[in-house]
């Protein structure tokens, strides 16, 4: 599994065109968000949440879309195919490489998010950022399975994201609610019930996901 | 006999509708080479990519190194090499990067990369980008890769393709000395002479159904034309051969 997240990492360290879009697209999400709302209203800071999952979703639809196309080319998906491990464990690399390229953007923009919305983030930041990690997470497991499944398809641009994002809004809405209610300066306590939500939606899927993967890239 | 390396009994394959494979039979034997013909649209790869536990079958059964594949074949696969019209090489890492990974996946060892990048010629082209190689360079890459691992099968699509002549030479040089080591190899081509330089065995696929399998030997050399003749003019012979 340790060679198959290296090979992601050292195609995307040399052509660097998941990160940089990544991290182009989420940018300007936040941006454009952030001219909407008066930057002395207390909107602003109630929308800040929805911002930024916004900024997550076209973010990672853009990464996920991408994630399969350095094996379409000369067919290196055979390759993989014929190398002597299980199907399942292409998957679970692939999801971790996913979910380290989701999660470098959200980290690099991060400080502009909460820049651009003048949030107080101090006692909240480690519940957003493990609230972020586990979206992401379950984001990257649906989406690299829904990815590996369109990536042959003439229409991947809208199929991946017809087919993924109804299946996502759970963890969606789970984040902008952990995300609003930590901004808020609520206790970690108290959205602990959305945080377990997350955690059994990433557990759910990444094992659907190990499990059901040879069969989605079977001819 | 030795022990059978591939055992391919009653294999079919259908793709929407269309029947690519009619019931193939096929045995290849440990340290064997044996050369699969046939016009396009044969079933030739589709037969290989079954072989190499990359497609299902739709009836039959197949057996490698005397095991049923239904269970996903990833030990099977750790004993196959395959080489096929697409390198399986990611155009934006270099020849070294592409090979450690692979040698990685399969356990092989590091060492064995630099070994082969000299055997195929390819040391001054290691550190490049795949995508800057020529078609015949990128071939040599993608050879290298399938003989990582000291595959005990060698299954080749149209390996020649694309080759120059120094390449095809060296190819021919490189197969030779892995059926040599015991190697057992099934090598689809169009080409019979070049199939004829390395196999002992042929067998002719015509629209998915076995219509030859035999020694090549000048005593069955005219039956083997007339059949090949046959199935390049589209016409196929009366019977399919079963083995």
């Amino acid at each position: 599994m340790l060679a198959l997240i290296r090979k992601d990492l050292q195609i995307e360290f040399r052509t660097k065109e998941t990160l940089a879009s990544l991290l182009l697209l989420g940018l300007l999400t936040l941006v454009v968000l952030s001219f909407a709302f008066d930057p002395t209203s207390e909107l602003r800071v109630e929308a800040a949440p929805g911002a930024l999952w916004v900024a997550v979703i076209f973010a990672g639809v853009l990464g996920l879309s991408r994630s399969f196309l350095p094996e379409r080319e000369n067919d290196c998906m055979q390759g993989l195919l014929l190398c002597p491990v299980d199907r399942g464990t292409i998957y679970l690399a692939k999801t971790v490489a996913n979910f380290a390229f989701m999660m470098a953007a959200q980290l690099a923009i991060g400080p502009i998010f909460i820049f651009f919305f003048n949030l107080r983030v101090t006692a909240s930041l480690l519940g957003v950022f493990l609230s972020l990690a586990l979206g992401v997470l379950g984001f990257a497991a649906v989406g690299t399975l829904f990815a590996a499944i369109t990536v042959r398809t003439r229409a991947r641009e809208v199929m991946l994201p017809l087919l993924l994002l109804p299946l996502v809004v759970p963890i969606f809405i789970a984040g902008v609610k952990v995300t609003g209610q930590l901004l808020a300066a609520k206790p970690l306590a108290d959205v602990a019930p959305w945080l377990n939500l997350m955690l059994g939606f990433d557990v759910i899927f990444l094992v659907v996901g190990w499990m059901v993967f040879e069969y989605a890239v079977e001819e | 006999m030795a022990d059978a390396v591939i055992e391919a009994r009653g294999v079919a394959r259908r793709f929407a509708g269309i029947t690519a494979l009619h019931g193939v039979d096929l045995s290849v034997h440990a340290g064997e080479a044996v050369a699969l013909f046939g016009p396009n649209g044969a079933g030739k790869t589709t037969f290989l990519r079954i072989l190499a536990t990359l497609l299902r079958p739709s009836a039959g059964t197949v057996r490698l190194f005397g095991q049923a594949v239904a269970d996903g074949g990833a030990a099977a696969r750790r004993r196959i090499g395959l080489l096929s019209h697409q390198s399986f090489l990611y155009p934006d890492l270099t020849p070294t990067q592409n090979l450690e990974f692979y040698a990685r996946m399969f356990g092989a060892p590091l060492a064995r990369v630099r070994e082969l990048l000299v055997q195929v010629d390819l040391l001054g082209w290691a550190h490049r980008p795949v995508r800057t190689l020529s078609r015949g360079l990128e071939q040599r890459c993608a050879l290298a890769r399938a003989l990582l691992h000291e595959p005990d099968l060698l299954l080749l699509d149209e390996p020649f393709t694309g080759l120059d002549v120094d390449a095809a030479a060296m190819l021919t040089g490189m197969l030779r000395a892995a059926h040599a080591r015991g190697t057992a190899i099934l090598m689809t081509t169009h080409d019979i002479g070049r199939g004829f330089a390395v196999c002992s065995r042929a067998a002719i696929l015509v629209r998915g159904r076995m219509m030859w399998n035999g020694p090549i030997a000048e005593a069955q050399r005219d039956a083997f034309d007339e059949t090949w003749t046959a199935a390049v003019r589209g016409r196929e012979r009366a019977r399919p051969v079963r083995g």
